[in-house]
């Protein structure tokens, strides 16, 4: 009924395999990408894009390159945190050495440096997997972090040790300091969310993404085949670093403004993550959106019901929301390991049935 | 799905709340988290204090006052969203407890126009004014307490040639005295050790083994939250001596010494502010506010040093609030005009008695350029056998001769890299 196929024929290969293959699915991002696009940010006011939307535009990219290092490689990080003050890091470097240049492309240079960095770190990964992998990771994020506290070169020498985003311009509009208006800053980052799962998703079904899954399903049959997995492995590190460089680039500049690194992209921050891939659906682009909507929007609609409707103590509702985050990626794990992407293709499966199930 | 969700919650919520007709602090609060004990009491105070100006006197200037309670976690992207959302309320003065949320909302809080309190924390040159025009940090910054701390050692006997150790929490916080104390072993000779210790800071035993080692004659601790205790215990542990032990204000309450036990006799912290209960206002809290059940929290921190420095904030606030009804003539005063009663502040021992706090804290006034006070430091004792404080020094004057310098030095470079125009 809402997805018909009916009359949805494909006559040549391209059109067999795309994207969104069905016409309704196909139309329906169409409409979303337009109204993010053209009808949000008439809408936006600094409550909505300072709590709800640059986090969710961020974390969703973050969460792009852990699910492709992890839902696609098969190769646990818990680095994320450390790579993204990586990527805060060398913006801030970039922004300060080179003011003149255009913050877009400090943007994504922080994104390479960090490909580059998360590519030294992912040499552990040819001789290691699985939980050790992950141990190495987590030293990586420890290491990372300590570095930026301990050497103040990272932090033009500042008393503090903060680091401070100045103000920068895309098309003479100011998209970081304080005086920024949040329809920028919100179109700034919705460009390379879009841009981010665009490239994201053309990977993954290309050959580099066929090679990345085969690792993950298995390796030694991978390697059988003639998958070279040191080119795979490093790949996706670098891939998956280069995203998540460009949320923790984008994290400090645009959305916080200013960063402590032991704070801000401490451990909590890659379990974060983390969690948001497993909630939303390991080895999906869809899931990765999924998993950060629901951990960026769940505190917030928590606090409001909690403290504002109900009136009940703060300190109590943010207990609560530990306990119901706890649970949910508990319940997660044991009734639908895929997460929110699984529970959206098996509604999408009984729509395109409905209402003639048989 | 989501969003709609949010954003039906949000326009809910807006529908919900009431007209502007009362004063509104913001409270920034977190009573969770490793940070959660030194920031329960601190709410509880900020928090009381205005529920017994709303019994007692109905209000500031007969508008009654509304404290919005917001829970950071002490985590500065929470403290963020906070901000964005008690803004909008009409919200008069943000204390936010937390240097990395200062640091945050100082740039914000200058583009709209809302001034923000941050009571001997957050970014110490904000104190000169004619940069940081909406950011307050009177009546002592960080500056202020490393000098005042050598300042109490000079007084105990000569310090040239000792060795002074600072311990630190490892974030922006901790590394603000640095500078200065740099500064001051340089102008009086002493040696300067520094021993950095990571957030959230329960693993401090090497730290230790290094002081144990190297015997420094002094320690001065820069430390919050947990990180005070285990440091407390873990000098203990190797018997340094407790009375050569100095914390910063936020190193020096209850919960700091109280694990340690007897143990964490005799050593003294910082202060910038009366420590006990023995001040007539606490009766007053006991008869409007905890007797009729007001209490915020569990109502079992009355008293204790950090409800103090809450209450000690809420008190700067609403002092600084009747100043601006008075300055504009009106009484439901706007952010704006809370700004300029703040920097026409004037806190005299008459007008502290008067409110039931006599020698309280130190009067001084605030002004366009000097937003950071005088800078009055005094010293508390810890009594582990009786479980008080006590203040053993008066409230004394701070070397300005190096912390001005620096204040003019950061606060310029702040001015540049953000093009500010310094004013006044």
């Amino acid at each position: 009924m809402f997805y018909r196929e009916a009359g949805d024929f494909s006559t040549t290969y391209p059109q067999d395999s795309q994207t969104f293959p069905i016409k309704f699915d196909r139309y329906r991002y169409y409409v979303v990408l337009a109204v993010a696009v053209l009808v949000m940010p008439f809408v936006m006011t600094d409550y909505l894009v300072n709590s709800i939307f640059l986090p969710f535009l961020i974390y969703a990219i973050a969460a792009i390159g852990l699910n492709i290092l992890t839902g696609y490689c098969g190769q646990v990080s818990l680095g994320t945190g450390g790579f993204m003050a990586v990527g805060a890091y060398a913006c801030y470097k970039l922004m300060t050495a080179f003011p003149d240049v255009n913050i877009f492309f400090h943007v994504i240079l922080a994104g390479g440096i960090t490909a580059m960095v998360g590519t030294l770190f992912g040499l552990p990964s040819l001789r290691i997997k699985g939980f050790y992998l992950a141990v190495a990771t987590l030293a990586a994020q420890f290491f990372l972090v300590w570095l930026f506290n301990k050497v103040s070169w990272f932090y033009n020498y500042s008393a503090s040790g903060q680091i401070n985003a100045p103000e920068r311009t895309v098309f003479g509009i100011e998209v970081t300091g304080p005086n920024t208006e949040a329809w920028a800053t919100y179109l700034f980052c919705l460009v390379f969310t879009v841009g981010a799962a665009i490239l994201a998703r053309n990977l993954t079904r290309g050959s580099v993404g066929r090679e990345w899954m085969a690792i993950r399903d298995m390796d030694i049959a991978a390697e059988i085949i003639g998958v070279n997995p040191l080119r795979a492995k490093l790949t996706a590190f670098a891939v998956s670093s280069f995203f998540v460089g460009i949320s923790g680039a984008l994290f400090f500049a645009v959305y916080l403004g200013a960063v402590e690194v032991g704070e801000v992209f401490g451990i909590t921050k890659s379990f974060l993550v983390l969690f948001m891939i497993i909630i939303g659906g390991l080895g999906s682009i869809f899931g990765s959106f999924a998993g950060a909507a629901f951990l960026v929007v769940l505190p917030v609609v928590l606090k409001i019901v909690g403290v504002d409707l109900l009136g009940w103590p703060t300190d109590i509702v943010a207990h609560f929301q530990l306990v119901i985050v706890g649970g949910l990626i508990i319940l997660f794990l044991i009734l639908e390991p895929h997460g929110l992407a699984q529970l959206w293709r098996v509604a999408k499966e009984k729509l395109r049935l409905w209402p003639f199930p048989h | 799905m989501n969003y709609k969700l949010g954003t039906y919650a949000v326009a809910a919520m807006m529908a919900a709340s009431p007209v502007m007709a009362d004063l509104v602090f913001p409270s920034l609060s977190y009573r969770t988290g490793p940070y959660a004990a030194g920031g329960i009491p601190f709410a509880d105070g900020y928090a009381d204090y205005f529920t017994l100006l709303n019994e007692r006197d109905g209000g500031i200037g007969g508008v009654e006052t509304r404290v919005l309670e917001c829970e950071t976690g002490y985590n500065t992207e929470k403290g963020v969203e906070c901000y964005e959302a008690t803004k909008g309320e009409g919200s008069l003065v943000y204390q936010p407890l937390s240097t990395g949320i200062t640091y945050q909302l100082i740039p914000k809080t200058t583009a709209d126009g809302i001034p923000m309190h941050t009571m001997g924390y957050g970014r110490t040159s904000a104190a000169n004014g004619s940069v940081f025009s909406h950011t307050f940090n009177y009546p002592a910054n960080y500056w202020n307490g490393a000098s005042g701390a050598i300042n109490y050692l000079m007084s105990q006997g000569d310090i040239a040639g000792k060795k002074i150790a600072l311990v630190y929490h490892n974030s922006a916080y901790g590394k603000e005295p640095i500078r200065t104390l740099e500064e001051l072993s340089e102008k009086h000779g002493f040696e300067l050790m520094l021993v950095a210790v990571d957030h959230p800071g329960q693993e401090q035993k090497s730290q230790w083994l290094q002081i144990r080692r190297e015997r420094p004659d002094n320690v001065i601790m820069y430390g919050w939250g947990v990180m005070n205790q285990v440091a407390i215990q873990e000098a203990a542990n190797i018997r340094y001596p407790m009375e050569n032990f100095i914390g910063i204000w936020w190193s020096g309450s209850e919960n700091d010494v109280l694990p340690a036990g007897d143990a964490a006799n005799g050593y003294k912290a910082l202060t910038f502010h009366g420590v006990g209960s023995d001040f007539p206002v606490f009766d007053d809290i006991q008869e409007h506010v905890v007797d009729k059940g007001l209490a915020a929290g569990a109502g079992d921190q009355i008293g204790t040093v950090l409800y103090n420095r809450g209450l000690y904030a809420a008190m700067l606030a609403a002092e600084a609030a009747k100043t601006a009804q008075e300055i504009h003539g009106e009484a439901e005063i706007t952010p704006a005009m809370m700004r300029d009663g703040m920097e026409a502040l004037e806190i005299t021992e008459a007008k502290m008695t008067e409110l039931g706090l006599p020698g309280f804290g130190p009067s001084f006034s605030v002004s366009c350029e000097n937003h950071g006070g005088p800078g009055l430091i005094g010293m508390t004792q810890w009594d582990a056998s009786a479980g008080t404080w006590s203040l053993i020094s008066d409230f004394s004057e701070t070397d300005m001769e190096v912390i001005q310098p620096l204040i003019d030095e950061d606060s310029a470079s702040y001015a540049s890299e953000n093009n500010i125009e310094a004013g006044c």
